[in-house]
Order: C-alpha cells, then sequence, then structure tokens
C-alpha cells in the first residue's frame, strides 16, 4: 500500500524523550506519519520544555524558556502554523505558555523582553499547538487511518489510556469531553482492536512521582494497572513518554510493594498503529517495552508472533483466561503445546 | 460546551484591597494572574485531587491558608510539591483558578526562601533544571543517577534490573545532547531571571 500524499508540514517539537525512554514512540511514529503523509518538520534547535520543574523554581524563566521555542516555530513557518507535540507535558507547557501569552499582555511583555536578549521575538497565537493524537484523529482522520489498516489487530483487547494533559486543560477545546473522552477509542477501533471502555483513561500516571514520593507514585501507577486488569485488557495503549515510562520501568517496583502480580503491558498508540499498518514489530519497536508485550500481542488472532522460545515459555505469572465464561473453578496445571492462545497459564490458581 | 459562571474573564481578576499581605505577594510572584483570591472554598479541588492523600493539606486548607496570611505554614506544607499536576481541579474549580500554577507559584517562593519540606522534590526540579540550563536539553542519565543515589540509594537494587534493560534497549543514552546556541537561551533564561527579581 501507498503512503497518501504528504501534506504540508507541520512544525514539530519531539520533546526530549523522544529518542530516549520513548525512543519507540519516535521510531514508530516515523513509520506511521510517512504512511499517513503526515509531515513532520523538527523545530531547528528546540530546547526542553522544562517539564513541571522549571516553573518551580522560576515563573519567568520557565515562560521564557518554552517562549525560545515558540519563538524558533514562529520563525520557521513555512505555509503552517500548527507545532505538533508528541509529549503530553510538552505539549501542555507550549499550549499553555502560548495561551497565558495571548490573554496576559504584561507577561507577553515580559517574555518578549526576556527573548530579545537572544535576538528572538514570538507574537502571541502566531502558531497553534496540537498534540500528535488530536492531530491524527482531527486532521488525518479515522478514514485516512482505516484505510492504511492491512493487519487488523484483532482479537488485541487494548485500554485507551490518554493521562492527564492531553485533554485538560485544552486551552482550545479540541475534546468533546476532558475527563472521558472517546476519540482515543474510535482511533484504537478503526485499527481493529477490542477496546475496553477504561474508566480511567484520563487519570494520572503520577507524573515525576516515581522519582520525589514512590508511595504517591507507585499507588497511582497501581490503580491504572489494577483497573485495566480488572477489565481483562491485554495492554495499556498511551499517547504520552511519561506514562509509558511510569507504568513500564515501575511496574516491578509496583507490584514488589503491594505483594502483587500484575503483567500489564503499555505501548504507545503510534506502535499499534505501525502493527495495523503491517509493519515489522521490531521497526515499531516493539520489545524496547520493559513489561514484556510479546504474550499480550500473541492474543491476536490473525497476526501472531512466530519467534520460538522466548515467548512459548513464559507467559506471564497472573493472566487469567479471559475467554473462560465458567464459574470460577482450578484449573489443569499443564498447558499444551505452545501455550500462547487464551490456554491457561496460571497453573492450579482460581481464575477471578 | 457549556458555558462556565464567572464574573470575569480568566486572569483579569483584581486582587481584593482586603488581602492579606501573603495572598498579595503570592498574586505579584505569579507571573500571570492565578485568580486565586476567587476561591470560595467549596473543596471540589481536594476532593478531585488524585495525590491529596499524601498532601499535609488539602488545596482547599491550603488557600485557605494562605488568605488567612499563614505564611510559614504554607511554606513548608509539603502540599505544593505533591501536586502531580494533572489539572483535574483546574477544570473543575468553579471560579477557574489555575490551581496548579498557584502550587508552583508555592513552590518557587518556597525554594527562594529555604522553607521547602524535607522531600526529595525540591531537590529533584533543582537538578533537572540545573540540567536544562547546562545543556538546553534533559540529561536522564544524569538525573536519575545523581537524583536516586542521593535520595533513594535503597532503592537501586531493585531498581537496577529494570535500569539495565533501559540502557541494554537504548532507551537511555549515557550520552549527553545539547542545543547548538547555548548562548542565546542562557542570555534569555538570565534576562528573565533579572526581571523576576525587579517585580
Amino acid at each position: 500500500m501507498t503512503a497518501t500524499t504528504p501534506s504540508t508540514p507541520y512544525l514539530y517539537y519531539p520533546g526530549c524523550s523522544m529518542d530516549g525512554s520513548g525512543r519507540a514512540y519516535g521510531d514508530s511514529l516515523e513509520i506511521v506519519s510517512e504512511r499517513l503523509g503526515l509531515a513532520l518538520e523538527e523545530i531547528d534547535d528546540w530546547n526542553c520544555c522544562g517539564a513541571f520543574e522549571y516553573a518551580a523554581v522560576s515563573q519567568q524563566r520557565a515562560y521564557a524558556l518554552v517562549g525560545r521555542n515558540l519563538a524558533l516555530a514562529e520563525q520557521q513557518r513555512n505555509g503552517t502554523s500548527t507545532v505538533v507535540a508528541p509529549c503530553s507535558a510538552c505539549f501542555l507547557n507550549l499550549a499553555k505558555t502560548d495561551y497565558s501569552l495571548r490573554t496576559d499582555a504584561g507577561l507577553a511583555a515580559n517574555v518578549n523582553a526576556a527573548l530579545d536578549a537572544g535576538g528572538l521575538h514570538y507574537d502571541p497565537g502566531s502558531v497553534q499547538v496540537r498534540h500528535l493524537l488530536e492531530v491524527i484523529v482531527h486532521e488525518v482522520g479515522l478514514d485516512a487511518v482505516r484505510e492504511q489498516v492491512t493487519a487488523p489487530l484483532k482479537g488485541l483487547r487494548v485500554a485507551p489510556y490518554l493521562g492527564c494533559l492531553v485533554t485538560r486543560p485544552d486551552y482550545d477545546r479540541h475534546w468533546t469531553l476532558r475527563e472521558h473522552p472517546e476519540e482515543f477509542d474510535r482511533l484504537l477501533s478503526a485499527l481493529g482492536a477490542d477496546v475496553v471502555d477504561f474508566p480511567l483513561r484520563t487519570d494520572c500516571c503520577g507524573g515525576h512521582m516515581t522519582q520525589i514520593s514512590p508511595d504517591t507514585g507507585l499507588e497511582l501507577i497501581r490503580r491504572l494497572v489494577d483497573g485495566a486488569d480488572r477489565l481483562e485488557a491485554d495492554m495499556l495503549v498511551t499517547v504520552c513518554p511519561m506514562c509509558q515510562m511510569n507504568v513500564d520501568l515501575y511496574q516491578a517496583e509496583m507490584n514488589h510493594r503491594f505483594g502483587t502480580s500484575h503483567h500489564m503491558p503499555i505501548l504507545f498508540f503510534t506502535q499499534l498503529m505501525g502493527l495495523a499498518f503491517g509493519a515489522e514489530p521490531k521497526a515499531v519497536g516493539i520489545g524496547t517495552e520493559i513489561v514484556s508485550a510479546r504474550y499480550a500481542l500473541n492474543q491476536m488472532k490473525v497476526r501472531a508472533f512466530e519467534s520460538p522460545a522466548e515467548e512459548a515459555a513464559a507467559p506471564p505469572a497472573r493472566r487469567p483466561s479471559r475467554r473462560s465464561a465458567a464459574l470460577p473453578m482450578p484449573r489443569m496445571t499443564q498447558a499444551d503445546g505452545g501455550a500462547t492462545n487464551g490456554s491457561a497459564p496460571d497453573g492450579g490458581e482460581v481464575a477471578s | 460546551m457549556t458555558a462556565a459562571v464567572t464574573t470575569e474573564p480568566a486572569g483579569t481578576a483584581p486582587v481584593p484591597p482586603t488581602a492579606t499581605t501573603f495572598l498579595r505577594e503570592v498574586a505579584e510572584a505569579s507571573a500571570t494572574p492565578t485568580r486565586l483570591e476567587l476561591c470560595i472554598q467549596c473543596g471540589t479541588c481536594g476532593g478531585s485531587c488524585p495525590s491529596a492523600a499524601d498532601m499535609e493539606h488539602t488545596p482547599r486548607q491550603l488557600f485557605a491558608m494562605v488568605r488567612a496570611g499563614m505564611r510559614d505554614e504554607v511554606l513548608r506544607s509539603n502540599t505544593p510539591w505533591m501536586c502531580v499536576s494533572c489539572h483535574l481541579c483546574a477544570i473543575r474549580c468553579p471560579q477557574e483558578i489555575r490551581i496548579p500554577d498557584v502550587m508552583a507559584v508555592l513552590k518557587s517562593i518556597a525554594d527562594r526562601e529555604g522553607t521547602t519540606p524535607g522531600s526529595a522534590a525540591p531537590d529533584f526540579s533543582r537538578t533537572f533544571i540545573g540540567n536544562i540550563d547546562r545543556y538546553g536539553r534533559s540529561y536522564e542519565m544524569g538525573l536519575v543517577a545523581k537524583h536516586y543515589l542521593r535520595h533513594y540509594p535503597l532503592r537501586l537494587p531493585g531498581m537496577a534490573p529494570a535500569g539495565i534493560s533501559m540502557l541494554a534497549k537504548g532507551r537511555m543514552s549515557l550520552g549527553i545532547r545539547r542545543i547548538r546556541q547555548l548562548d542565546q537561551l542562557k542570555a534569555i533564561l538570565e534576562r528573565a531571571g533579572e526581571l523576576e527579581t525587579q517585580a
């Protein structure tokens, strides 16, 4: 299948995670954006958005820091003025700064006074900041996405997880609802996945709490993973590198802390898009997650992973067979053959 | 879209003349108006907050304390540092107060005065922004190594397998990434810092 005609490029603000902890997001986005004809032109010499840390130390410096990115984006406008950010924290900081400068002339004057020291200037509102997911849903459109699907994710049960900052505060009102938006569900459905109605879809992953208050952070991760498990989801699907890192990297510590044995993979939505578009798992970064998604992806009826020993050998510890409609019963220990397709891996345990 | 009932457009509420000195101080330290003075003490913020259970004061309590002029108690409270910036309170607040921004302002005042609570939070912020000031980009490896050694040495053994995986899977770079025009960024930040102290 050929890629659609490239449109006017969007200005692209990758953020610091995209070639680091969120590398799978960056790699899969490259494949997906090409297939969708979504041209992304990186803002030259962008700097860190400051996350939530800069404003905790200095307000003016935090706004000026983001102001530099907006000014660089404004300079680079060429037929387009839309800035696309894939990371929710980057998106919030860029959108918030532009909104604050638009609505507060005093702040705009201060930020421009600071930018002037670097020979830059930003006219508030001269670029529009949008999150990658929102651009794919609203600009590219679900029909264009469906056209690219060659390997529908049939039988994959996913919990859509947006996190906080994509739909909140939503300064420019792109979303139907800010707490329970459905657009993401529709996108994942368009890929052929079985989408669970996940009530925690805009709950918090804990942000930087895993670094500064593990009690708080691990509890927030527990809620998400436990919630997805209760709904018998195969995996969480996220739109944010920070959410991915928290749920993925800290799941073992969370399990240890609470004496649980959850195994809930979390992938980026672009990775699933890539798979549905027929890309090779490795090319979209499958395997770079800490909590392996291989077993979950094997749930798919159409697209089985054929690599031998690794997946067949070790289904995760606590993985009740969701296809059993029977009352809770002790199960046989011995699962036959590959043990990957719905057979009970949790020998002897009572299904919940 | 349902129209929120507000008396004035966001950001233009004046601080009332009866405001306590501390409420004024907070308003003046904010880079942009937060509307804190319009709080009606409804408690929607604390009821919405995912980390309220770990806060010494709920956001509503903290705002009452700000208005009562309880400066020391507010600046020593862990509450602002426990804010995860999820913006649930912000979109539910009937007065459209920019609550996460209020928390950020309180953190910056506490940080300036050295009255931060004894937690790893302020130090994490400082290490994080230290890297930005030096390189223009975040430096995950340096941040994590420094922060965990200093604050969570006991978590390191448990985290080691996942950390090694991150390195092996190419998700954490040992190298530092710098922006090209670092001098320009430094000049901008320096000027912004001067504006802050003038305010």
